[in-house]
């Protein structure tokens, strides 16, 4: 265990979101269980008015996680020099071996949070809580997702024992070594670069496509749904290699640092906020032969396609900034 | 007629926001009282933060130039002076550049009653007879240059240097209780013969090497014990964490009654809030409106509390020497440097800054602002 403020601030907040989180699980159960919109009981009052709470519970879990998120890989960064030859973020993550499943646990939770959200803003749309049964089942699947996150996160700090000899990000992310980061690495970089550079034009083309036509809703739902780990991937084996202009160097939390202008926070929010946005309206679609949402649902899917495009180009900007900018060649 | 638009997303959350902070402002005395109790806790783990982070980027400025490698004498455990021939023996391993035998020690001195650094530099300026003295020697002693700079020796007896002059205070953290002397004066007071060293610090060009080298000097001396700087760094960043750590811990007991005190004020609504959510009610508002008011309310008196309490603490830890923090973070020396610490402010310090403070009093406030949300309009009107 490492006494350091910022384990405190993680650990403690993990704890304080986990109860918030079982608190609105709890409610979600009850709400699944005793819902029914046509009896004008108490009871149903009483659950029609824990709906905003839940709702209002998840937007802070959702904002937490990316404060909680951005936090994680700024602390592991910072611990980096207590390991014998951790050297970024890539290091202490390495030291224990709850380090990158809580990372992609965060990831993966904080995506669904947001997914949570768009379905809730949905259920809004309607006057008779439509999509209110989804929306709890939902919430009840992704709530052991969230918890586990913040027990391993809790974990993985009362594991890390400083000295632990560890590699650093250069040998970690290199091609010889073994585990998640170099299997990444090792993925062939024309392979990685295509696959992502076809999805993300894809999920542009497609989320266009909704917005002017109203038609390829499920494509741009599916296509944004892959390019979050194929993004991912195709940063540590195709992409950043440009950015350090290194054929050989992988690491995904160098572009965090001021060395490189902090070009990871613009890359990585544009990546998840655009895929976010786009598997939000492929989850919609489902639901757009639901009377009381037939009038409204397809205006929001739009308004979602509308930030998904944009925030896609904004990341293919980027990615076309980097690679035409950098003296590396791949060929 | 023409129906007016409805108000946009943002265009709604700008509208409750403006009438949040006019019922904020219909509240004063409640809410002010929580925010200064809310800045006060934020002023206080900030303050801690700061100046951690402030101690650890002047230790690691500091460490950059530290020598790659020392190689200290052990001697039943107790580290002991160091032959000059192994200062041949180590440059000659593969990858050492350079290997200099170091002379320094400590010395205390009873009139300023405090411990000193002495220290023979690398290359010493001065004529033999002659010191350099940190800023806080200088206090202490009030020694000004040119003045005799009395030292009692190892065998008793009392030398008298001279103050050839005073460190420039740049890096005062290191300097303060730093006195420079030659290598003969040093040996004279303190008794060392020649040939005779306190460690050995080496040059290692290539950092790749230095854990390569410091195992082939264990092979070849058994009774050695060679510290690299990152070992040095290590320690460093462990010790000045686990110091702001327990600080924070301490803190602790302070951020759960401030949350107590946050929930108490959130679930006690008075009389006047009450009636001031019927009538939202009664006039139209939606439960997830007054919701949203609540969660701009406490979004707005979270915001302000945390900049003036993130202002604050930069101004206590960077502008007065911190006073209420120095003593507990900076160390137990006699001679406190007065050092001005670089100010350090980044988006980590921040974060977690808002996960110890906002999360609190968010999980602490939500429940009740949800219950008052809730409230039936025709319940506040009979009462």
């Amino acid at each position: 265990m490492i006494l350091h403020p910022s384990v405190l601030a993680l650990v403690g907040s993990a704890l304080l979101i986990g109860a918030l989180l079982l608190y609105s699980a709890y409610w979600g159960a009850r709400i699944l269980e005793r819902w029914d919109l046509s009896s004008g009981s108490e009871v149903q009052l009483g659950l029609e008015r824990r709906t905003h709470l839940v709702s209002t519970l998840l937007g802070y879990v959702l904002v937490f996680g990316i404060a909680s998120l951005f936090l994680f890989v700024f602390t592991a960064d910072s611990l980096a020099p207590l390991f014998t030859g951790a050297m970024c973020a890539a290091g202490s993550l390495k030291a224990s071996p709850y380090g990158y499943p809580v990372l992609l646990l965060q990831i993966g939770g904080f995506s669904l949070a947001g997914i949570w959200l768009i379905v809730n803003r949905a259920d809004s749309l309607g006057h008779d809580y439509p999509l209110v049964r989804f929306k709890y089942r939902f919430l009840l699947a992704i709530t052991p997702v969230l918890l586990l996150e913040m027990m391993l996160r809790a974990a993985y700090f009362l594991d890390l024992k400083p000295e632990v000899i560890t590699s650093c990000c250069g040998s970690l992310f290199g091609t010889g070594g073994r585990g998640v980061g170099s299997d990444l690495a090792g993925l062939s970089p024309p392979l990685a670069g295509g696959a992502f550079v076809i999805l993300l034009a894809g999920a542009v083309a497609a989320g266009l496509l909704f917005r002017l036509v109203g038609r390829g809703g499920w494509a741009l739902g599916v296509l944004s749904a892959l390019l979050l780990p194929v993004g991912l991937a195709a940063v540590v084996s195709w992409l950043s290699p440009y950015v350090y202009e290194l054929p050989t160097h992988h690491c995904p939390f160098c572009l965090l640092q001021r060395e490189y202008r902090w070009i990871g926070y613009p890359l990585y929010g544009a990546l998840l906020a655009g895929s976010l946005t786009g598997t939000g309206v492929g989850v919609l679609m489902p639901f757009r032969s639901i009377p009381s949402l037939a009038g409204t649902l397809p205006a929001y899917q739009r308004r979602l396609a509308g930030w998904s495009v944009g925030l896609l180009a904004v990341l293919a900007a980027l990615v076309a900034a980097i690679v035409a900018g950098s003296q590396l060649r791949i060929s | 007629m023409k129906r007016p638009r409805p108000p946009t997303w943002l265009e709604r959350q700008r509208y409750l926001l403006d009438f949040t902070l006019s019922s904020l402002g219909r509240r004063k005395g409640k809410n002010l009282a929580l925010a200064a109790l809310y800045t006060l806790v934020v002023f206080a783990l900030a303050s801690v933060l700061l100046y951690t982070q402030a101690l650890r980027s002047e230790a690691m400025r500091i460490l950059e130039g530290a020598p790659d490698l020392v190689v200290q004498r052990v001697v039943a455990g107790r580290h002991d002076l160091i032959p000059g021939d192994r200062v041949e023996r180590l440059s000659k391993i593969r990858g050492v550049q350079e290997a200099r035998g170091r002379l320094w020690g400590y010395y205390y001195d009873a009139s300023a009653r405090a411990n000193l650094t002495f220290l023979v530099p690398d290359r010493f300026w001065g004529k033999p007879g002659e010191v350099v003295i940190g800023e806080g020697v200088a206090r202490t002693r009030l020694a000004v240059p040119g003045e005799p700079f009395p030292v009692l020796a190892a065998d008793g007896e009392v030398v008298v240097l001279k103050v050839r002059e005073t460190i420039p205070s740049f890096s005062e953290l290191v300097s303060s209780d730093l006195v420079l002397l030659s290598e003969p004066d040093f040996r004279r007071l303190f008794g060392i013969p020649p040939g005779l060293f306190t460690d050995i610090a080496l040059t290692v060009p290539n950092g790749k090497e230095v854990s390569t080298v410091a195992a082939k000097i264990r092979g070849q001396m058994p009774d050695t014990r060679p510290i690299t700087r990152a070992e040095i760094t290590r320690t460093y960043e462990a010790i000045l964490d686990w110091r702001s750590g327990l600080v924070v811990l301490v803190l602790a007991a302070a951020l759960l009654s401030f949350g107590i005190v946050a929930w108490d004020k959130a679930s006690g609504l008075s009389a006047d809030e009450r009636r001031e959510i019927g009538v939202l009610k009664a006039i139209g508002w939606d439960t997830s409106e007054v919701l949203a008011m609540k969660v701009w309310e406490g979004a707005v008196i979270s915001l302000s509390a945390f900049l003036a309490g993130l202002l604050l603490a930069y101004f206590h830890v960077f502008v007065t020497p911190a006073p209420l923090l120095a003593p507990v973070l900076k160390g137990w020396s006699t001679i406190y440097p007065e050092f001005r610490l670089t100010p350090v402010l980044n988006p980590f310090i921040v974060s977690t800054l808002f996960l110890l403070t906002v999360v609190p009093y968010t999980v602490a406030t939500v429940v009740p602002a949800w219950r008052a949300a809730t409230t039936d309009p025709d319940e506040v009107m009979r009462s």
